[in-house]
């Protein structure tokens, strides 16, 4: 419980200052701190994100700085492609495709830190 | 054009999201600064916001494997909504820069995460 409670502190403070979900940290302290196993700590964290996520629209609508219209535009065929790939996650293998995944992540920081 | 782009990064995105359990905005982020030349606050609010339907699908998916465990998760979100009223206050008051910087960082750390996490479920 405490546990979960500062994941959670952890998560919403990340969420809303860099814009992401938060489960870039929700996930390693289930698995790590929490010993959970990696689908149901994945799962789990999509729904925690749902909420945090709502809160942040509503801190940054409160701050005038939400653009709606970007936010559909992409969240919509994101919702579209995440249920495809929630499926695929059964039964791909994850786990070469996780190493491209962080390469992609790996060249998007770095042209984003030399800009 | 553009907008064609920006719905099939979406779905690009999407698909990753569910994938690799994270809600997309470590992609959505990037993909509002370059496609739509947004700034990265404009950026991150509204990358917030198309979490929000991605992850209800990815949720609505896990469910049916049985892999949500709900009161942790309501645990979680609970808590982190008092923190994203600081962390929203901490990113209206940084430069844009900084809040750029940030962002690449957590890429990294992000990315990271993801070869570790693949690393070790090889054994």
């Amino acid at each position: 419980m405490p546990l979960l409670i500062l994941v959670g502190l952890v998560a919403g403070f990340l969420s809303a200052l860099l814009g992401v979900g938060g489960g870039i940290v929700i996930v390693p302290l289930l698995l790590v701190a929490g010993r959970w196993e990696l689908r149901s700590a994945t799962a789990t964290s999509l729904a925690a994100i749902g909420i945090t996520a709502t809160a942040g629209v509503l801190v940054y609508i409160a701050h005038g700085e939400l653009k709606p219209v970007y936010g559909v535009l992409l969240g919509i065929p994101a919702a579209a492609g995440a249920y495809f790939g929630t499926g695929l996650q059964q039964r791909l293998p994850v786990r070469t495709l996780s190493f491209l995944f962080a390469g992609l992540l790996f060249a998007i920081a770095i042209r984003m830190l030399v800009q | 054009m553009t907008y064609v782009l920006v719905v099939l990064l979406g779905v690009v995105a999407g698909v990753l999201s569910g994938l690799f359990g994270v809600g997309g905005g470590i992609l959505f982020v990037p993909t509002l600064t370059t496609a739509f030349g947004l700034s990265q606050l404009h950026a991150e609010a509204a990358s917030l916001l198309a979490i929000i339907p991605t992850v209800l699908v990815g949720v609505w998916r896990q469910q049916r494997y049985g892999n949500v465990r709900w009161r942790p998760a309501a645990i979680i979100g609970g808590a982190s909504v008092a923190a994203t009223v600081a962390g929203a206050q901490v990113a209206v008051s940084l430069p844009e820069a900084t809040l750029r910087k940030l962002f690449a960082v957590l890429l990294i750390v992000t990315a990271a995460q993801i070869a570790w996490r693949a690393w070790r479920t090889e054994s």
